[in-house]
């Protein structure tokens, strides 16, 4: 697929999709037809795109952070003709074959859940005592066969995504594990942890290939006698020759939040870090991050209120920032590159579209017989 | 048998004296007789405050609503009593709940910290013109110590200065003030200078002492009474030396704790306890989560945990809970609602206290709060509640009066009274 053509500057909200609760986590199917949003209810709110739709997935006892899906069957091709009018955006248009795909969804209290995602009321239909005590993200690898899960217990751990099996344990991280992430080339998992400690796994041998350090997104506040700080999002670009992480930097406060929001973007090769910082002097966390096709990288975040950044990646430079009414606790990229949604502290996924022309076709063409 | 000299009036604490000559003169801790030093031990009452620095989340210890809008990600798990739960960050604490009482309906309606530490540690709100006495210097004032050359009255930071303080006695006088051991060690300048030899230590010493009562007598006031309190709580620390030095203990039981800060001055607080320190308060910091309370909580609540259930284990195995009140209090607790920052800010409406040993009934809940935990629904009290129901539990009567300069002033607010149901 062509990346999508996006323009930062006409960044605009297509749609507020509301919940009761402040939302914690957010991702999109495969497909790119529903949102996934965790909320402070112990729900996962399904938000279908293309019809309105929402649908709450029952069946965690504590809050989610790790969202992740993988299509059962294949996927079908995102395409832009025939877009029904009650779609929110062009690239929910893989409805015309709805995608069948697992949902995996990782809580507080160590349990990993698989969901048939696409079912009306999706129910579990797996739980796997996966980790002692909070799950803190889950991951699919690029084929789709393993998940990868991390928490508060200080590993990472390899699950067979069509029955659960355990596959790897990687130990070694000496702080709560906050994230991690399938290098592109399905080879590597990266996992990054509270002190900024980044290790590089080899999959198969489970050996440590090299660690990298964004320690710069750690404090011990020596005042408060804690830490803060952390890998909050992470992700890799298609290619693999880049890993960007987010999270705080410079606090000065820790037990209100004061620091700044900073990217740390490693050029995967020579594993030599970058540092993107906001060009305002916004004070929060940054919570997700993301490096879009066309090699822009965005993150999102919030202290009081929420902000998106967008950095150039040929100089780093932050090209522009939106404002957010709510501390943007989640972002997710759309598969199909044209909008981001974020998790709102204030129960409200926002989705925004990046894209200069239109988003919607206003009269759509007929839909061809099949 | 002569009656026992605490308020009390009951055999229990009375000494055995064959029992103590049967061991050695050199503290409880130096006792080779095991029934006279737990004997000696039971003796004396003593008191140990930590302070949760910051307000603790009364939802992630003692009070956990989960489930609920307010009640965050975490379990709720059982405990020793059966019925009783508290929050999955307390593991071993609540291993040990038939040793505790909890205080569950508190509504100090104070959400500033430095008031709502003074409701706390004196059970008043803050007076315009009258400063009350803490909770440590009142303790110290009124249990008697079979120790008087250790100060009666110490606190243990995690950090700041070492030192005597003049202020936290109020009325009672600095002979009670605290002092203070920052990082669990006395002030580094007390320590008699190398070069300075025994002998010409004594004769200054003794030049001081006859200029400081030369000067008293013509210009003695409560300053100079400081002073010269200040200077004997420093001796006494000197003199002691040993008291104060945690690194003493079997390097087991600094395992046991926790080789953290918090663990090393849990212990030490162990150790001025049996040696007859009357009040101890160890300050843990800090539980000001206005952002990030559950990731917060996890770290300090982990910290505290384990030497805060050890000690509990050494007081009981070691015959002296039954005479030394521990409390775990803060200046409030922390909001039910959790705000855009997974923070919870300052919650002084409904909040809970824990306690344990002299005079309380183990493993008794009293008050209530709501679904949610946003308002109490049974049984509220306040800091005066909980100053009368300390001292009552030490054996005291907290309705008797202190009369500095005359003036009569009750020891515990006299508009409350205390919580008799989990008094024994």
């Amino acid at each position: 697929m062509p990346a999508t053509t996006i323009d930062p500057t006409k960044t605009r909200v297509l749609k507020e999709l509301k919940h009761v609760r402040p939302l914690i986590g957010c991702r999109f199917d495969p497909s790119g037809r529903y949102l996934f949003a965790s909320a402070e209810d112990d729900t996962i709110q399904r938000f279908d795109l293309l019809t309105g739709g929402k649908t709450a997935l029952i069946g965690h006892q504590s809050w989610v952070r790790g969202l992740a899906s993988v299509p059962v069957k294949n996927t079908p091709v995102v395409s832009h003709d025939n877009v029904p009018t009650s779609a929110i955006f062009r690239g929910v248009a893989a409805v015309h074959k709805p995608t069948v795909f697992t949902l995996l969804s990782g809580d507080y209290h160590g349990k990993l859940l698989w969901w048939n995602g696409a079912d009306a009321t999706p129910k579990p239909i797996k739980t796997v005592e996966a980790h002692d005590g909070w799950i803190r993200a889950v991951a699919v690898s690029p084929d789709g066969t393993m998940v990868a899960t991390c928490g508060n217990d200080q590993l990472v751990k390899l699950w067979n995504t069509a029955d659960g099996r355990p596959i790897r344990t990687f130990e070694g991280h000496t702080s709560h594990v906050y994230n991690v992430a399938f290098h592109p080339n399905g080879q590597r998992i990266v996992s990054a942890d509270l002190k900024g400690n980044i290790r590089d796994w080899e999959i198969t041998t489970g050996k440590l290939v090299r660690e990298l350090d964004a320690k710069i997104l750690h404090k011990y506040d020596t005042g408060f006698g804690a830490d803060i700080g952390g890998i909050r999002g992470i992700a890799f670009n298609s290619a693999g020759t880049q890993l960007a992480c987010i999270g705080i930097t410079n606090v000065s406060n820790a037990f209100a939040g004061v620091g700044n929001p900073l990217v740390v973007l490693f050029d995967w090769n020579d594993g030599k870090p970058k540092q993107l910082k906001p060009k305002d002097a916004f004070q929060g966390t940054g919570w997700g991050v993301g490096i879009h096709e066309s090699g822009i990288i965005i993150g999102a975040g919030g202290g009081g209120q929420g902000r998106i950044w967008f950095w150039n990646p040929a100089d780093g430079t932050n090209t522009h920032t939106v404002n957010v009414p709510t501390n943007a606790r989640d972002m997710a990229i759309h598969p199909d590159g044209a909008a981001l949604a974020l998790a709102g502290a204030n129960g409200t996924s926002y989705l925004y579209t990046t894209t200069p022309t239109p988003a919607v076709s206003p009269s759509p063409a007929p839909a061809k017989k099949p | 048998m002569k009656h026992c000299p605490y308020a009390c009036h009951t055999s229990d604490h009375l000494v055995n004296r064959r029992l103590f000559l049967g061991g050695a003169a050199a503290g409880f801790a130096g006792l080779t007789n095991p029934a006279a030093a737990r004997e000696l031990a039971a003796s004396q009452k003593r008191m140990l405050v930590i302070f949760l620095s910051g307000g603790v989340s009364q939802l992630e210890t003692w009070d956990p609503k989960p489930n609920t809008d307010t009640g965050g990600p975490f379990r709720a798990i059982s405990t020793s009593v059966p019925g009783v739960h508290i929050s999955e960050l307390l593991p071993l604490a609540a291993k040990r709940m038939h040793l505790l009482t909890l205080v569950r309906g508190i509504n100090t309606a104070e959400d500033e910290h430095g008031r709502g530490a003074t409701i706390m540690l004196t059970g008043r709100r803050t007076e315009p013109g009258l400063k009350y006495p803490e909770v440590g210097a009142v303790a110290a004032k009124l249990l008697n110590t079979t120790t008087p050359e250790l100060p009666g009255h110490v606190q243990i930071t995690p950090g700041g200065g070492s030192g005597f303080n003049k202020e936290d006695a109020a009325f009672l006088g600095p002979k009670f003030a605290s002092v203070t051991l920052a990082d669990g060690k006395p002030p580094a300048d007390l320590p008699r200078p190398a070069i300075l030899t025994t002998d010409a230590d004594r004769e200054r010493e003794a030049f001081r002492q006859k200029l400081n009562a030369k000067f008293a007598q013509s210009r003695r006031s409560a300053q100079t009474e400081a002073y010269t309190e200040s200077f004997e709580q420093a001796s006494k620390v000197v003199a002691k030396a040993n008291a104060f030095d945690a690194s003493r203990e079997d390097p087991k039981a600094a395992d046991r704790y926790g080789r953290h800060d918090f663990g090393r001055h849990m212990l030490l607080a162990r150790r001025l306890l049996e040696q007859g320190v009357s009040f101890v308060k160890v300050s843990h910091t800090n539980y000001d989560t206005h952002h990030e309370n559950f990731d917060f909580h996890i770290e300090q609540l982990g910290e505290f945990d384990r030497p805060f259930s050890m000690l509990l284990d050494d007081l009981s195995d070691r015959g002296m809970l039954e005479s030394t009140l521990v409390v775990v209090m803060s200046e409030f607790g922390r909001t039910p609602r959790i705000n855009d920052r997974y923070g919870r800010d300052h919650w002084s409406k409904a909040w809970s206290v824990a306690m344990a040993g002299c005079g309380l009934k183990a493993g008794a809940v009293v008050g209530k709060t709501n679904a949610n935990g946003t308002a109490v629904t049974d049984r509220e009290v306040n800091g005066g509640h909980l100053f009368h129901t300390y001292f009552r539990a030490l054996g005291l009567d907290p309705t008797k009066n202190f009369h500095p300069a005359g003036r009569p002033i009750p020891i515990a607010d006299p508009k409350t009274s205390a919580i008799t149901e989990l008094l024994v």
